[in-house]
């Protein structure tokens, strides 16, 4: 793939297209939410089938940005600037791979105001693939908090009973720690005179600004990822939103908070990242363990994964935080794999809860007995959720470990211990869901996945069992970029310890010289 | 002072006297015409603004006083003016089919507008302080008379009475700060009082009138704390009326302010930038939170346009070209999208008569899905939100603001931008969350729907291409700001004075 052609803003807008066509569909209510599932599965599937063509494409040899699109846009040095990296490049796909698996489970399960509902979600898809592509600061926060707006919507009008309480909380907690970040871009733009991302990776930002920018660029990211104890928007999001709505929220928009980790706070604010990574350790650890235990003793199905999700998040965030490969490397591949596992977790809820109309756990039990394939799907993605060698969900936690492992031992102890509350929260919910006797009459005539569920499912067990054995694609790609990253920290460390400031470089310690 | 007695450049000026001719000339003619005529005057008034609207635009870039000095014409007053008109003309063509169903459809609404309109040129060509308080009560006076318009209506005389009162206070300490700047400098024209304080230096009675002035300009950008009659009035007032109230007086408002500040009080900005930083919180954190228990949706805009002076001022805090560059900006898309938020207001009528409870919006996007939709967008732009135009809006006003280094003021701003995205957002909740109420009676004004499409087409693909809307602001910003940077650059340099008066 070499030339100028846009691959990047064509995969990046062809959703939108699409969702101008359903916007232009006039027929009576039933044609016209037929003519929307089929229009927005259509561009969603190519949309993805388009992506893979950068994968294939992808120049794994180098850490620069490839796929690059610029063109003017906000005065002289805020551009429209696209591309992608190793880091960047695998979300791309994550995002295009799970859209139709989306729009299929919406198949049914929403009837009211379909034309409206592929509309957001098609939007939604643009403005996550905007999210990983994009290499102006500015047009960044554009597609971030765009974002915001379709999934408001989207839990607001098709979510639960308290869906309104959810989606002012999601949006709200969300903007709030945004717009810190964007004082911190509007800082960076006058230090550096310039949004452009290659620019200012490679720009040197003095230590004591970096503290700052760092800590407003987390306070966006940590309540995106969600860290604890920001991470209370979550777990009502993921209960009121639709399952399609938990699909995205879980397998895309929480990756944008280690997807900036990795993209601004770890190569920009080196100097502040190491200084401020055992208190992201300590949040990393905490969320892991406490988390999980709140996991426990859930009655809700979502809540249960909602809270796993945050635990699984914490892993990502301790292995970014090591900035060495084996920690990065798992990172990322922890961010892909809970991509699609939790997304599939939330998908196999939302089978139940199409057929039952309840997510709680006490309502269940004994569907193996009359949903023996579903059992079987159900049985993978709660392993790969646990970390069982052989699933995705393994080399991400393992990589993770081992890279906090090197830096502080204590963290990758308490760490594992979540590994094995992992464990007990989803065998024990499969145990309660699954297995037992079938009593409940109202389970009696429940019916396996049909055809559609088993061609939304199929794929992501798949994807599951093939990169939990053979993981090489993906840490191939990421190879060479994360080598580069970490070799940039490494290096902007040591030229700030040789340039003799010692930590920590906050203003009031100056007074002490 | 051989100049008072030659017969002054009328070039500047001209938009100013075709709209006094003709407000006259459209006054004698409804006189004339009687009550019928309010059709062919609205359709005049209109025709009125855009011809004065193109002379303005005719007019050189270049900096050029006249009338001794008192009235200013450059590239600044060229885009404040040319947004004024705009808002006028849109508040007139607003307001033509409300007027008419709620039979106030008389002449004098479009002339009167028009009035107020002229007053507003002054205001922003305003080079003294004479001329200033003149374009001020021009203005002030066809306001407190539009305010209350529906007289039959008690709510809307008491909104009038209370503007004006409020209003007569206001101007009486802008009068008073005058007196004591006038005092202290021994001069009114804002040239002279650049080069007095450069070489004099803020003197404590400068800086009371100075404070004095700054209190009666934010009464007129109903700015914190001297906000209190805004709600009230946009409640009372007739909704057009209102709509016209958040738009264009606003935008004169402010660039008689800039042009106070970065021009008159250049080198006194260490004294007002303090104020100015408070009195931008203070609206900003008071729009944010006072809006959010209100169930009208009149004053719930008020408290938003209170909320959005205060997002204004934060560009002029940053005392910088690149901040007035942000305040243009900023103003320029305020306007558009409260034209589109005003016509979504007036669509909201039952068979007995407009209502104006937000629950009256109810299930609107299944009544009326593209009203709702536009309404969203433009709900979502007033809160900041990206891909919006109003999240650039922001975005220009806080980089000069960052610039500057008011970190303060901007952290605050930022976040309670995040408050007042709670109750925008509960607009939309409303439309699109909760269950249908009663439909709307009729369909959208043909106007109206103009208005707003345009309005909503510009706030969504704004993003688009934004550059003639940024080097409009450039422009503006850098024939304004020289002087600011020169007082900036040479502390002990003598003020050279502008090209003398013909």
């Amino acid at each position: 793939m070499t030339g100028n052609f846009p691959i990047l803003s064509l995969i990046t807008f062809l959703p939108l297209v699409g969702a101008l066509i359903i916007f232009m569909i006039r027929a009576d209510e039933e044609v016209a939410a037929r003519n929307a599932r089929w229009v927005a599965l259509w561009t969603t599937a190519i949309t993805f089938i388009m992506s893979l063509t950068i994968w294939v494409g992808f120049d794994k040899g180098t850490a620069d940005f490839q796929f690059v699109e610029k063109a003017a846009w906000l005065g002289n040095s805020i551009n429209y600037h696209m591309g992608v990296d190793g880091i960047s490049m695998l979300f791309v796909i994550l995002t295009t791979f799970l859209m139709p698996f989306c729009i299929l489970a919406s198949w049914e399960s929403i009837q009211k105001r379909v034309k409206e509902y592929m509309i957001a979600f098609l939007l939604l898809e643009t403005l996550m693939i905007g999210v990983f592509c994009s290499l102006d600061l500015v047009l960044f926060y554009l597609f971030f908090e765009a974002g915001l707006i379709p999934m408001f919507l989207i839990i607001g009008v098709w979510g639960g009973a308290r869906r309104i309480y959810a989606s002012f909380k999601f949006f709200l907690y969300t903007l709030a720690g945004s717009v810190l970040m964007l004082l911190a871009i509007m800082a960076l733009y006058w230090q550096v005179g310039t949004t452009d991302i290659p620019t200012l990776l490679a720009a040197d930002i003095p230590a004591e600004m970096q503290t700052w920018l760092w800590l407003a660029f987390f306070a966006s990211f940590a309540v995106k990822m969600p860290m604890w104890p920001v991470h209370t928007w979550l777990p009502d999001a993921h209960v009121e939103a639709p399952t399609a709505g938990s699909v995205i929220l879980a397998g895309i928009l929480l990756k944008m908070g280690g997807y900036g980790f990795l993209r601004f706070s770890l190569p920009m604010f080196p100097i502040a990242s190491d200084l401020f990574a055992p208190m992201v350790f300590a949040l990393s650890v905490i969320a892991i363990i406490y988390t999980s235990l709140v996991a426990l003793v859930q009655e809700d199905m979502k809540k249960l994964i909602a809270y796993s999700s945050v635990a699984h998040m914490g892993f990502v965030t301790m292995g970014i935080f090591a900035a060495t490969t084996q920690g990065v490397q798992g990172g990322i591949f922890q961010m892909l794999s809970h991509g699609w596992v939790s997304g599939a977790l939330f998908l196999c809820v939302g089978v139940v809860y199409d057929r039952m109309h309840t997510r709680d756990i006490s309502a269940y039990g004994g569907l193996v007995k009359r949903m023996p394939l579903f059992a079987v799907g159900f049985m993978v993605f709660t392993m790969a959720n646990v970390g069982l060698p052989g699933t995705s969900g393994f080399v991400g936690e393992f990589l993770t470990i081992i890279g906090v492992f090197q830096v502080n031992t204590w963290v990758a102890f308490l760490a594992a211990t979540g590994v094995i509350l992992s464990a007990c929260y989803a065998l024990y919910l499969y145990r309660r869901v699954v297995f037992g006797e079938l009593e409940k009459d109202t389970l009696k005539s429940i019916t396996d996945v049909n055809r559609r569920e088993i061609l939304t499912l199929a794929p992501l067990i798949a994807a599951t069992i093939y990169f939990g054995v053979y993981p090489l694609p993906i840490l191939d790609v990421t190879a060479v970029s994360v080598d580069n990253l970490v070799t940039n920290y490494a290096a902007a460390l040591d030229a700030h310890a040789a340039a003799g400031s010692s930590f920590p470089d906050f203003a009031w310690l100056n007074l002490s010289r | 002072m051989d100049t008072a007695l030659a017969m002054p450049d009328l070039g500047p000026a001209l938009a100013e006297i075709i709209l006094a001719v003709g407000a006259m000339a459209l006054l004698m003619f409804g006189v004339f015409r009687g009550e019928g005529s309010t059709r062919s005057v609205n359709i005049g008034a209109v025709l009125l603004l855009i011809v004065a609207g193109v002379v303005v635009l005719g007019q050189p870039d270049e900096r050029v006083t006249t009338f001794g000095g008192a009235f200013v014409m450059d590239g600044f007053a060229i885009v404040m003016k040319c947004l004024v008109l705009a808002g006028s003309a849109i508040a007139i063509i607003m307001a033509s089919s409300f007027m008419a169903r709620e039979n106030m459809d008389r002449f004098e609404f479009p002339i009167l507008i028009v009035l107020a309109t002229l007053g507003m040129l002054m205001m922003v060509s305003a080079n003294g302080l004479i001329a200033l308080y003149m374009g001020l009560e021009l203005q002030s006076l066809a306001l407190y008379v539009v305010a209350s318009f529906h007289r039959d209506n008690t709510r809307s005389t008491e909104a009038g009475l209370k503007y004006f009162v409020l209003g007569a206070l206001a101007s009486g300490m802008l009068l008073y700060g005058s007196s004591l700047i006038y005092g202290f400098s021994g001069t009114t024209n804002f040239d002279t009082l650049t080069g007095v304080l450069l070489v004099g230096g803020v003197s404590t009675g400068l800086i009371f009138g100075l404070v004095f002035v700054l209190a009666g300009l934010a009464f007129k950008i109903s700015a914190v704390p001297f906000h209190m009659w805004t709600p009230d009035v946009y409640e009372g007032a007739p909704t057009p009326v209102t709509a016209f109230f958040a738009a264009a007086p606003k935008i004169a408002a402010m660039a008689l302010f800039m042009r106070v500040m970065y021009g008159a009080f250049a080198p006194a900005v260490d004294q007002w930038q303090q104020v100015v930083v408070f009195i931008s919180i203070a609206s900003m954190v008071l729009g944010a939170f006072a809006a959010i228990g209100q169930t009208n949706i009149k004053r719930l805009m008020a408290y938003s346009s209170i909320g959005h002076m205060g997002f204004a001022l934060v560009g002029l805090a940053a005392g910088t070209a690149g901040g007035v560059e942000g305040v243009v900006i900023y103003l320029t898309i305020y306007l558009i999208m409260n034209a589109g938020a005003f016509c979504c207001i007036l669509a909201m009528r039952h068979k007995e008569g407009p209502v104006e409870d937000i629950s009256d919006l109810a299930g609107l996007s299944r009544n009326q899905p593209m009203l709702a939709a536009a309404f969203a967008v433009i709900l979502f732009s007033l809160a900041g939100i990206p891909p919006m135009a109003g999240f650039f809006a922001k975005f220009y006003v806080f980089l000069a603001a960052i610039d500057a280094g008011l970190y303060a003021l901007a952290i605050i701003g930022v976040l309670a931008s995040v408050v007042g995205a709670f109750y925008y957002l509960r607009v939309i909740k409303v439309m699109y969350f909760d269950e249908p109420a009663e439909t709307f009676a009729g369909p959208l004004d043909r106007e109206l729907g103009v208005v707003l499409t345009l309005s909503g087409l510009f706030t969504l693909l704004f993003i688009l291409y934004p550059q003639p809307v940024l080097k409009m602001a450039e422009g503006a910003a850098s024939s304004l700001v020289p002087t600011v940077e020169a007082a900036h650059v040479s502390e002990e340099a003598p003020a050279e004075p502008h090209a003398p008066a013909h």
